[in-house]
């Protein structure tokens, strides 16, 4: 294994969930000391548009986390994509142009927004395939004010 | 057996049956999947899509004294070499500093991209892990090395003559790698 | 001594789960009815030396024995009292400990007050729980051994991990636990209906308190939870469809889904097989989130304890308890007697609507969750977060909730929409009028807005199964219900106003500067070092004004640990009626700035008193199920004393 730096844990999390043991013993920052890119930490002034670049933030995924969007981070690439999104934005640039330019250089990793594309139809085709599997075995669970049907199998039902 | 309406008493009508294995069916794929990852766990590293395209648009200031700054054009003048992507911050850049050593020793061309580095620390470690930079330029706030698509460092791109990218190499370069490298160097036209 | 005593004792317990399970199986046979006996006592037995074996875990920690290798590992002798305790279970080994005493003491308790059920069903059920509980002794004995002894010595240990020294996450973990692990008493049951095919109203009823007492867990844990990283983590997010995050929330949803088909089990005598199903569904999911959270084979902010020789173990237990129990369904759910039959307007379709909502959420977060793992073995990296999964489960919450808001008007069996259309027009008016309001105030967010415009409604609809009748005379179930649907509106108020109205400022400013954020301004009065047990850290003090009134300070903290030595952003929280001043300190700035990040989130409090309130739902109806069940076992009780005296 090599290990690369920055480790990614800037700020370790935390767990919802049931098991806590610390991962890394002694998570020391290996990181650099350089003060942040211009708008890592500081919005845009038109409000509409630091909006804009918010929302597209959030679904980036931050390289050197371990599971986290670039705009929960304090990881410093974290903060220097932040700051390019931000002065792209304010140049005029489309939230989804930039989406397809880090696409085109980190592949789809880097958005948490999943495309469309051969390997990832199922995703989406999931709750229609949900909803048609659950008409189907519903189908026949109900009377449809039938009188004369009074009974049927519990099972499969939804 | 064949009925298919709702019947009055006893077991499902058959057309119903497969129903009831569907639970287990997707508990099979479920565990296939998760021991496919288990046995064979994807590598962690998130490799340059730009592997193939032409280095953008770049023109990055000196991070070292003596050593100029590096642009764009600086990586496409008809020969093949490295670009490393580095810091003194950076402990396995200190750990592959010996190799790039050996490599700008056979006539390898190396530039460096300094990434988020202080002049004064990036001096100390030049001087206590050698200089094989021709170039070093200084990236401040990342921009080359988002514009590549590196995701960490050191990170080494190979660069063709006409300033395309054509191999990337992730973490530290080991002496197990130099064939490899003098290999896709050779490919690239050296 | 303690530790060695806490191993033997732990070999004695599963020693007793063997001697459960082959006691239990051998009973349902014809010649076997001499071992019927030993059952119930030998549960009540393995629970009571779980839990002791749980108690010498406890006590090596307290006494901080660092020749034994887990508390080496995870405490230094420097410590509050309270987090050496949470240091038990804040591993992987101690967890997996308390992951067996609480399904030994569930287990126990079973046998002791359960006595409803045919006898042949509960043999079966002791013998199923017995059985998934050697596979968490195998694995504890075997691979996991919280005993372990350390040679030589060290002399000082290893810490716990600073974001879990926290009193709520001290208690988080075994929250989740009793949430997780008591559903194995409902995979149990759901076994033993199956081996003796008795699925009906009793084997609903007795299962129903322990999904109950479950659910009211989960809840709790995942609120807590949730909170926990909205205070811990610094950016003001309080859900983020990590991984983890939904190992947490799957079983959640099965038990709701549990909880509402067996209610029907229950008082109708319907959807028999599907409850079944959801018995196996809920606890599965339970250990299918153990895994994914222990085997690391998804990334996650929240990675604790990740091992993948450990998922292997924990993949087997799954692949011979899910596909064992699964295989069961498969082959006994269709000989299952079928259950009885309900108009589409009715109570139970109402009630299956909501089941097939649940299980298409558990659905879409099981698939977004292991969908990059599917595409990796394809050698593509896919990232699946909120952008997918807020959308994607809406589609089946937006339709549960409008359920929710009918369903428990109507009439168990058949019922038409004309009786109930008159009483929902007041929530459908509220709907409206919040919708163009939400519209107005918070143009172009879609998801909040459609939150913005139900909550309100779906507030007023919950108490509507109320109206009419004599409030002193309602059962505490119906309380629950009610109490546990008006949670359900007061979350999703706090969840579509978080996201509608937060306002965030990043800023870098000066001591005795001022800034703003929303309706407060923000004054830096000045930055002082610190000092706690094992961390120092340098505060800055806060001065709020909340439009222009007396001033109120918080107190954010950069805080660094050094055993182990980490930094965190300790968040400082002001809290009024109408939502949560949120202040992290940041890095210096050049020029004596300091970096502060500022979040005025309106009714965001509401997202976890909404879950509080659902949990206290359950609890009333809990008590409520728990206190008619004592009432009728004693009225049985009496009544055979009647019969037996009468017979002398």
């Amino acid at each position: 294994m090599t290990m690369r730096f920055p480790i990614g844990l800037q700020r370790a999390l935390l767990c919802l969930a049931i098991l806590l043991a610390p991962l890394a013993a002694g998570t020391l920052r290996a990181d650099d000391i350089m003060p942040p890119a211009p708008y890592a930490y500081r919005q845009l002034d038109d409000p509409a548009l630091e909006a804009k670049a918010q929302r597209l933030m959030e679904s980036i995924r931050c390289l050197t986390c371990q599971s986290q969007s670039i705009a929960d981070s304090d990881a410093s690439l974290a903060g220097d994509m932040r700051s390019q999104i931000r002065e792209r934005i304010a140049a005029g640039e489309e939230p989804e142009a930039i989406r397809t330019w880090l696409v085109e250089r980190y592949g789809d990793y880097i958005t948490y927004a999943p495309r469309v594309t051969s390997l990832t139809w199922p995703l989406f085709a999931a709750p229609l395939a949900f909803l048609a599997l659950a008409a189907l075995l519903l189908r026949k669970r109900f009377g449809f004010g039938r009188p004369g049907a009074d009974r049927t199998d519990g099972g499969g039902a939804a | 057996m064949s009925s298919t309406g709702p019947s009055d008493t006893g077991p499902l009508a058959p057309a119903r049956r497969w129903t009831m294995w569907l639970p287990l069916a997707l508990f099979a794929l479920f565990v296939a999947l998760v021991a496919y990852g288990l046995l064979w766990p994807a590598s962690k590293e998130v490799p340059s899509r730009f592997v193939g395209q032409a280095l953008p648009e770049f023109d990055l200031p000196p991070a070292a004294a003596g050593r100029p700054g590096l642009k764009r054009s600086d990586l496409a003048d008809g020969k093949p070499r490295l670009l490393n992507v580095f810091a003194s911050w950076c402990i396995p850049c200190a750990v592959e500093s010996p190799q790039l050593a050996r490599l700008a020793a056979a006539g390898i061309e190396i530039d460096g991209v300094a990434v988020r580095d202080r002049k004064a620390d990036l001096a100390g470690f030049l001087e206590r892990n050698g200089n094989p930079y021709r170039r070093i330029g200084a990236d401040d706030r990342s921009i080359v090395q988002v514009g590549i698509g590196s995701s960490g460092v050191p990170e080494t791109y190979l660069i063709d003559g006409r300033g395309v990218i054509r191999y990337q190499h992730i973490g530290e370069i080991r002496p197990e790698h130099i064939p490899l490298l003098l290999d896709k160097l050779k490919e690239a036209g050296l | 001594m303690i530790a060695e005593l806490g191993l033997a004792t732990l070999w004695l317990a599963a020693a007793l789960a063997l001697l459960q399970l082959i006691a239990g199986a051998l009973a349902l046979t014809a010649r076997g009815t001499g071992f019927v006996g030993v059952v119930r006592p030998s549960a009540v037995v393995q629970g009571g030396l779980a839990l002791l074996s749980f108690l010498a875990l406890i006590m090596v920690f307290v006494q901080t024995d660092l020749s034994v290798k887990l508390v080496a590992a995870n405490s230094p002798s420097a410590k509050p009292l309270m987090y050496k305790i949470a240091g038990a279970w804040a591993n992987h080994e101690g967890s997996m400990l308390l992951w067996v005493t609480v399904m030994g003491l569930a287990g126990g308790f079973v046998a002791l007050v359960e006595k409803r059920l045919p006898e042949r069903t509960m043999l079966a059920t002791l013998a199923g729980q017995a059985f998934v509980s050697l596979g968490f002794y195998a694995f504890l004995l075997f691979a996991s051994n919280p005993f372990e002894r350390l040679n030589p010595v060290p002399v000082e240990g290893q810490g716990l991990n600073p974001l879990l020294q926290d009193p709520g996450l001290a208690f988080h973990p075994p929250t989740l636990y009793l949430g997780y692990v008591g559903l194995s008493i409902a995979f149990s049951f759901a076994i033993g209906a199956l081996v003796t095919r008795e699925v009906g109203p009793a084997f609903a009823r007795a299962m129903r308190p322990w999904v109950l007492g479950a659910w009211i867990f989960l809840t709790l844990g995942i609120t807590a939870g949730s909170y926990w990283a909205y205070y811990e983590l610094g950016w003001g997010g309080w859900w983020f469809w990590d991984p983890v995050e939904n190992a947490s929330l799957m079983p959640w949803l099965a038990a709701t889904a549990l909880l509402h088909s067996c209610s029907v089990l229950a008082a109708r005598n319907a959807l028999r097989a599907w409850t079944v199903m959801l018995g196996v569904v809920a606890f599965s999911m339970s250990m299918v989130g153990t895994f994914l959270v222990r085997s690391g084979i998804l990334t996650s902010v929240h990675a604790f304890a990740v091992d993948p020789q450990r998922g292997t173990f924990i993949l087997a237990l799954l692949a011979i308890y899910i596909g064992g129990a699964l295989t069961l369904f498969a082959l006994r759910a269709g000989t299952v007697t079928e259950g009885e039959r309900f108009a589409v307007t009715s109570r139970e379709s109402a009630r299956v609507a909501n089941n097939v909502m649940l299980t298409g959420s558990l659905g879409i977060i099981l698939l977004g969750t292991l969908y990059p793992l599917f595409t990796e073995a394809f050698g593509e990296k896919v990232s699946v977060g909120p952008p997918y999964f807020n959308p994607m489960t809406a589609i089946f919450v937006v339709p549960m909730l409008a359920v929710l808001a009918i369903g428990p008007l109507l009439r168990w069996r058949r019922d038409s929409f004309g009786r109930v259309r008159a009483i929902l027009l007041i929530p459908a008016a509220l709907l409206v009028i919040c919708g163009v309001i939400a519209v107005v105030l918070a143009p172009g967010k879609v998801l909040p807005i459609i939150g913005l415009a139900l909550a309100p409604a779906l507030a007023v609809a919950s108490i509507l199964p109320l109206r009419g009748r004599d409030l002193r005379r309602v059962k505490l179930p119906v309380w629950g219900m009610v109490m546990a649907h008006f949670g359900v509106a007061v979350s999703l108020f706090g969840m579509a106003s978080d996201s509608a109205f937060t306002t965030e400022r990043l800023v870098a400013v000066r001591v005795g500067e001022t800034t703003e954020v929303g309706p407060w301004q923000i004054r830096l009065a000045r930055i002082e070092p610190v000092a706690g047990p094992n961390w120092t850290a340098l505060e800055a003090v806060l001065e709020a004004r909340y439009k222009g009134a007396a001033p109120v300070f918080t107190h954010p903290q950069s805080r660094t640990f050094w055993a182990p030595v980490q930094n965190t952003a300790e968040s400082a929280l002001l809290t009024r009626w109408n939502g949560q001043l949120y202040t992290v300190l940041g890095e210096q700035a050049a020029g004596d700035r300091w970096q502060l990040r500022l979040w005025w989130k309106p009714f965001v409090p509401m997202i976890w008193l909404g879950g509080v309130l659902i949990a206290l739902g359950g609890l009333l109806a809990l008590l409520g199920r728990v206190a008619s069940d004592v009432k009728r076992l004693v009225a049985r009780d009496k009544i055979a004393y009647r019969r037996e005296r009468q017979g002398r």
